[in-house]
């Protein structure tokens, strides 16, 4: 299988701290990686440097074997590179539908369409409509995403992500926010539309049972390196990442 | 009935009203509709730019280069027909936004206001400065045509009056119908999230200075309907109270329709003449206190009056 990303020796300083120190990874096309650590792994610090919302200090990124590094973020998003976030990141006054709007209408933009689609392709009202449908979030159409609660912007700004068919997705702590029983629901319900469209994802998480059942692959962040690199239940495992990352045993027993 | 659709039918049947009411109004009215309109141009612009969550207190820049080159072309280069000076002021004025906007888009809230106030300063300076263009007194505007007519005669009342409600109703459809384009619609979205709007693929200081360059065509074509309307034009136009007042037009009309600031405009002029007329000595007074009624009792804008009641959202 080819590599639609790779990061070699990814380095961000802030002043003494690395928040990034020299991370090297290689992702499949189609997998599912889930990226675990404590606070200040480095692991948004991560979806940051890929998605050129931070430059790095050294180190590349590569997309389907192009270099990005260092482009800003909108052309990495044009690529085919979106992510969710962590504080949902949605257009508070608009309606949840108008807010799948803005990134439809810039991809019907990027077609030559100043209205409608473009080059036949599907209007971006009906993309809006149905991907709504698929996120369950119909109900809220119409609704200003500002007064939307918590668990659902959050799934509004994953629908964001989506909906312009991206290669890669990064998403933030998905779940995060989210009450501990629609959890699974949500990436359920995340996954589900992920594999239609057979995207390639990495998202952040906390929940390991979450990342044990959902993921393929999963990289361990400890102060800004990959510690552990494999299947769930191997780096999950393993010594350090429990000492490190998830906590002794006994610890988080019961917590989901 | 779609929005959009409501919105043209509503702005083409004023337009036919205030057509045939013009032989019904008095000569004043009709003059003080037509530099009502001229501002209100001013003021779409200014509402495109809230929109997209600007305030610029320097639209008084566009206003006096689109009355300039207007001025300018008619009485220099001889361009009787006043729909090509309404261009060529509002082309004019795009120009100019399209080099200061290279700056100004880099720039937000408190000091996009004061950046696009200093660059009007610097305009109303030069312009006081400039004995070509009349200093501080300006220069008269020769008396422009339409299709033809020149304006004089019985036509001098009608022709301005008419030529600002042609502009003004079209100006106020084509920006009606741009924010509903894919582009329009990154307005407000930059407004509210601009690292998403990144992160969704576009780049906002297009946006923003896309914006800008519309927001200084719609002034520019004021200035210039002003121009032709009042027949003269001095540096005042681009004195930092003239961009104050058009702020003032455009809050105080409120920002949910194109309509608004037309009707603020007009608003706001018979106001003024009234509180002139019977306040000689406190009008500013009497102005003041009106809109602060305006302000306290409708905080969204004197349209609101109308969206309150249909259940719209601002």
């Amino acid at each position: 299988m080819s590599a639609i990303l790779e990061t070699e020796g990814l380095v961000k300083r802030f002043g003494a701290v690395a928040a990034a120190d020299g991370i090297s990874v290689r992702v499949e096309e189609g997998t599912v990686v889930g990226l675990i650590g404590g606070n200040g792994a480095g692991k948004t610090t991560f979806l940051n440097l890929v998605t050129g919302h931070l430059a790095p200090t050294s180190g590349t990124v590569r997309f389907e074997g192009r270099d990005i590094t260092g482009l800003p973020s909108r052309r990495i998003t044009r690529l085919g590179i979106c992510r969710s976030f962590q504080i949902p990141q949605v257009f508070a006054s608009l309606t949840a539908r108008e807010n799948l709007l803005v990134g439809l209408g810039i991809v019907a933009m990027g077609r030559g369409a100043f209205v409608g689609s473009g080059l036949g392709g599907e209007p971006p009202e009906e993309v809006a409509d149905r991907v709504l449908d698929r996120f369950h979030l119909a109900a809220h159409r119409d609704r200003p995403a500002g007064v939307l609660p918590e668990g659902v912007r959050k799934l509004l700004d994953v629908a964001m992500a989506l909906s312009v068919k991206p290669r890669i997705l990064l998403l933030d702590e998905p779940t995060s926010g989210v009450s501990a029983d629609e959890k699974f629901a949500l990436m359920d319900l995340v996954l589900g539309a992920i594999r239609e469209e057979r995207v390639t994802v990495l998202f952040v998480e906390h929940d390991m049972e979450l990342v044990r059942t959902c993921t393929e692959r999963v990289l361990a962040f400890h102060e800004g390196r990959v510690i552990a690199d494999g299947p769930p239940a191997a780096v999950l495992e393993a010594p350090e990442v429990r000492r490190l990352v998830v906590g002794e045993p006994g610890l988080r027993e019961g917590a989901c | 009935m779609s929005d959009a659709r409501r919105t043209a039918l509503g702005l083409l049947a004023a337009f036919a009203v205030a057509v045939a009411a013009a032989p019904l109004l008095p000569r004043w009215a009709l003059f003080l509709v037509a530099v009502a309109l001229g501002r209100g141009l001013v003021a779409l612009g200014l509402l495109l730019l809230i929109r997209t969550g600007l305030v610029s207190f320097g639209q008084g820049l566009f206003f006096a280069v689109g009355a300039y080159a207007a001025g300018t072309a008619g009485s220099r280069l001889h361009v009787g027909d006043a729909v090509a000076l309404v261009l060529l002021g509002a082309v004019a004025a795009a120009a100019v936004a399209g080099v200061l906007g290279l700056l100004l888009a880099r720039y937000r809230t408190i000091f996009f206001a004061m950046l696009s106030l200093a660059f009007s300063m610097i305009a109303y300076g030069l312009l006081v400065e400039s004995p070509a263009l009349g200093s501080t007194d300006g220069f008269n505007v020769h008396p422009a045509t339409v299709a033809g007519v020149p304006f004089a005669g019985r036509a001098e009342a009608y022709a301005p009056y008419l030529l600002a409600l042609a502009v003004a109703a079209a100006a106020a459809l084509a920006l009606d119908r741009f924010q509903r384009t894919h582009l329009g619609r990154l307005a407000p979205a930059v407004r509210e999230n601009e690292l998403r709007v990144e992160y969704m693929g576009a780049s906002v200081r297009n946006v923003v200075h896309l914006n800008l360059v519309i927001a200084a065509a719609l002034a520019g074509a004021g200035g210039a309907v002003t121009a032709l309307a009042v027949g003269h034009i001095d540096p005042e136009m681009a004195y930092w109270t003239t961009s104050g007042e058009f702020v003032f037009v455009t809050i105080v009309a409120g920002t949910s329709s194109v309509a608004a600031p037309f009707a603020g405009a007009i608003l706001l002029e018979l106001l003024r003449s009234y509180a002139v007329q019977h306040a000689p000595n406190t009008w500013q007074l009497v102005m003041g206190a009106t809109m602060l009624g305006i302000i306290l009792a409708l905080p969204g804008g004197l349209w609101s009056i109308f969206t309150r009641r249909r259940g719209a959202r601002p």
